[in-house]
């Protein structure tokens, strides 16, 4: 029981230990402590995805898990979905259906969007409106996200084939 | 906002905790998903000094059906209630609910055991558990016991939980022969809390209607179980004349006070339409 713990995370393929401040959440650490500023904090109370990440392969809220908890696990952040080319496709649908104008959700709806994509390739249009539903976007609005979505399901399902 | 300042510690067993918050009693808070506390500790509403994180207390996770009751452990999330075929079997009501719990993210997180504790008057769950007639285990250093879902809601974030206790489990009964279950609720944005809600499970053997048990969210501190409305109904097809008559009742036995965005007269407008609704999807 202490008010800073030394914790241990696996980031985007690398081991980081960090003695940490319990109260400090994950998006905080991932920004402040490492540097990896591309996940974004707005509401900090869970309403608006902003913050999206990955932990062991689920998405969270970066922003509503202390990165205490997160000792041990695996994290994943737009950077390494970026970087290892995992969502090249998806980047590029976003850019060419312009589904991001000031670009402050857009880590988070791509990290919603990837996971989406790998845990139901055959979603629907209502399906991926669902699935975005908790991650706001100010200013670009839903269709043009939805429709650079609907693209990439569809370009990997023939890819599949 | 940032959370005010804390300690923290991960028990590895249910006595490690029960020494733990007696040792500080409420100045220290229970920690499951984070997904409403973190969310609280975020926004300065409140300030333990501790947070007893139990995550690692075997035994409290997962799903199993034992006989003609289906158990969840209390750090079961979301994620695993949403994607279970025994709930999907046996527990359809809950099945239904789940979807409407916050977002993907958030289900992956949030557990069970923190929504019941939590007792939000517009949750999925604690209307589930009320319309189901499930029971929760209790534990605390010295003992175990199990209260009705009935009974364990008291007022508005109010439960039957004394200081030191864990909630372990719910134990709901499989859903019977000839009985049908249907969730809908009303909510301003998709994945928010419910402006109004219900949980309805009833038989439906034969075309008519019998041992309804409603059960509205959000129109009340607690979930609150239409016991007149149900009556009406009692060994009924559900005509339009029956249908009318259930929806007149919860006139008297839905207190819907008025919230921020909607007053009295909306709320009850809401939940008529939605038990409406509802009676329709039973019948069909
Ligand atoms: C944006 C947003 C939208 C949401 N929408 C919904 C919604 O539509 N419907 C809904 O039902 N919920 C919603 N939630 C809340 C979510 O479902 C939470 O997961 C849930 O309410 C609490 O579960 P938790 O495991 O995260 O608990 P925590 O946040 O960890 O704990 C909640 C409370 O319960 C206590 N507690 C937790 N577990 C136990 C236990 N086993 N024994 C005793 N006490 C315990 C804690 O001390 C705390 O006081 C939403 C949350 C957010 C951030
Ligand atoms: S910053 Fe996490 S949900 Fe808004
Ligand atoms: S692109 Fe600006 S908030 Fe979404």
């Amino acid at each position: 029981m202490d008010d800073t713990l030394p914790t241990t995370l696996i980031v985007n393929g690398e081991r980081v230990t960090r003695n940490v401040a319990a109260r400090q959440h994950l998006s905080d650490f991932l920004r402040d402590e490492l540097g990896l500023t591309g996940s974004h904090t707005a509401c900090e109370h869970g309403v608006c995805g902003a913050c999206t990440v990955r932990v062991d392969g689920a998405i969270v809220r970066g922003c509503l898990m202390l990165a205490v908890q997160a000792n041990g696990r695996k994290v994943d952040t737009i950077e390494g979905l970026s970087d290892s080319g995992e969502i090249a496709d998806l980047q590029e649908a976003f850019h060419r259906r312009n589904a991001l104008q000031c670009g402050f959700c857009t880590p988070g709806m791509l990290m919603a969007a990837q996971d989406l994509l790998t845990s139901q390739p055959e979603a629907t249009r209502e399906e991926v409106r669902e699935h975005l539903s908790g991650n706001l976007c100010r200013c670009t609005g839903y269709q043009a996200i939805v429709d650079a979505v609907e693209d990439v399901l569809g370009s990997r399902r023939r890819g599949r084939k | 906002m940032k959370a005010p300042s804390f300690s923290y510690a991960r028990p590895g067993s249910l006595s490690g905790v029960f020494e733990l918050l007696e040792r500080h009693g409420d100045r220290a808070r229970v920690l499951a998903g984070g997904q409403s506390l973190l969310a609280s500790l975020n926004l300065r509403l409140s300030a333990p000094e501790l947070l007893v994180d139990i995550a690692c207390v075997p035994g409290l996770t997962g799903i199993t059906v034992a006989g003609d009751k289906v158990r969840i452990g209390a750090l079961t999330t979301h994620r695993q209630i949403e994607r279970s075929p025994e709930v999907a079997r046996h527990l359809p009501l809950l099945a239904q609910a789940v979807r409407n719990v916050a977002c993907a993210a958030i289900r992956n997180v949030g557990t069970f055991g923190g929504s019941i504790a939590l007792a939000d008057p517009a949750a999925e769950y604690p209307a589930c558990a009320v319309a189901l007639d499930a029971t929760f285990v209790l534990a605390g250093r010295a003992a175990e016991r199990r209260v009705r879902a009935r009974e364990f809601f008291r007022g508005l974030y109010e439960t039957a939980l004394r200081p030191g206790e864990l909630l372990i489990a719910g134990e709901f009964p499989v859903s019977g022969d000839g009985y049908r279950s249907v969730f809908l609720e009303l909510a301003r944005r998709r994945g928010d809390y419910a402006m109004v809600g219900i949980a309805a499970h009833a038989r439906t053997a034969g075309g008519r209607i019998s041992d309804a048990r409603l059960a509205f969210l959000a129109v009340s501190g607690t979930p609150v179980l239409a016991v007149r409305a149900a009556a009406a109904l009692e060994g009924r097809p559900p005509d339009a004349r029956t249908v009318a008559a259930a929806q007149a009742a919860l006139g008297d036995e839905l207190e819907a006070p008025a919230d921020l965005y909607a007053s009295r007269a909306t709320k009850l407008h809401l939940a008529r339409v939605l038990l409406g609704r509802a009676l329709g999807a039973l019948a069909r």
